[in-house]
């Protein structure tokens, strides 16, 4: 499905990927568990996984393994999306968390 | 290799970075007014601001025969101060006025607020009039899909708008194809931790292709990085793409949107 939505075919098979990208990837995999990891060490982990930042995460990883998302890195991104359409009232010492706090409005 | 960097910020760069810009062929820019990092306290730092941009930085970029330009606007993230906001839309003219203004940016929407909306929409109605290439900032992060959506309502609502005028930047995967959809140009930006990638770049140039698209790395005063756009460059022929399409990318696809301002020339 996603390879049909190419419009300039990437010219490298899997295993050129496999090849090229691996090791960064491998290493990223790992910090991703190391950061997950070192909350649950934490002095107060639960507190960090209430957290919505946390939640969107594991949502994320969760979305990662769901094969029936096709194009997988638009779906992450939706996913730590604010989805509302009104505007807030004002953005006064506001600032972007990179996951949406779930509040429709914040401009209080 | 040559390469036009269409968005960077270069009033926060030292001369070394344009040195370096020099050497790796990026011999034109194009800089977008934005926000300093701090709130200005009146009209008068928007007026050097703006002073800089189109008199000193032009100046400084030419001891390196790199070609400068630059875009006017009030950015989002002073547009909560509308009493300061009035005052800077007012001046506008005089500088988009200038020899090497190509139009009004970098403009759009920050959190998504009233006041947001209300200062974009201002500007929106000042390129319609004035008949001014419009270049978008788009909100970061959780508030980007929302706020693209907004502000391409508000574009696609001003019939003197001409989508092909305009570049909607900082798409990433889950914007680019509502912005494609709507006919405008879009942006891709190299942040080196938090948000895009060279990788990520050429896999968006993959999926949706190389039309009305320009690259650019927003270099500015925090963690960024002027030469972006060369590793990106290098990812393409890693890959194996070849050299035609990546100068499309990175020299014509720019040349052809800044160029239908009739200030624009390569250097
Ligand atoms: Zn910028």
């Amino acid at each position: 499905m996603i390879k049909n939505k190419q419009q300039l075919p990437i010219p490298l098979s899997s295993s050129q990927i496999l090849d090229m990208s691996f090791l960064e990837n491998r290493a990223r995999l790992l910090e991703i568990a190391a950061f997950i990891d070192r909350i649950e060490r934490s002095a107060d982990p639960d507190t960090g996984k209430a957290d919505f930042r946390y939640k969107s995460f594991i949502e994320g990883v969760r979305l990662l393994l769901d094969d029936s998302a096709a194009v997988k890195t638009s779906r992450i991104q939706i996913n730590f999306s604010d989805p509302t359409t009104e505007p807030i009232a004002s953005a006064i010492k506001l600032k972007a968390h990179g996951a949406w706090s779930g509040e429709t409005n914040e401009g209080y | 290799m040559k390469v036009i960097d269409p968005h960077i910020h270069m009033v926060s760069r030292t001369t070394d970075d344009y040195l370096a810009l020099a050497y790796g062929g990026i011999h034109t820019v194009s800089e977008p007014s934005f926000w300093p990092g701090f709130d200005r306290c009146g009209v008068d730092g928007f007026r050097d601001y703006f002073q800089q941009l189109t008199v000193v930085e032009p100046a400084r970029a030419a001891r390196f025969k790199i070609r400068h330009f630059c875009w006017i606007g009030l950015n989002a993230k002073e547009a909560e101060n509308t009493k300061i906001g009035e005052q800077v839309l007012a001046i506008l003219p005089e500088y988009l006025d200038s020899p090497t203004a190509l139009g009004i940016g970098e403009v759009g929407l920050n959190k998504n607020s009233k006041n947001e909306i209300a200062m974009f929409e201002r500007q929106v109605e000042l390129a319609a009039v004035r008949n001014e290439l419009m270049l978008i900032h788009t909100p970061h992060l959780e508030d980007k899909l929302k706020g693209t959506r907004i502000i391409m309502d508000i574009l696609r609502n001003e019939p003197r708008i001409i989508p092909s005028r305009v570049l909607i930047d900082h798409a990433e995967e889950h914007t680019i194809g509502e912005i494609k959809d709507n006919g405008f140009w879009f942006g891709l930006t190299l942040y080196p931790d938090s948000k895009g990638s060279p990788a990520r770049a050429v896999d968006a140039i993959e999926i949706f292709g190389a039309d009305k698209l320009c690259i650019n790395s927003s270099a500015d005063w925090s963690v960024s990085d002027p030469t972006a756009t060369l590793k990106t460059v290098n990812e393409m022929r890693r890959r194996g793409h070849p050299d035609d399409l990546i100068r499309r990318i990175f020299y014509d696809n720019p040349a052809d949107f800044l160029g239908q301002s009739p200030k624009f020339s390569v250097a």
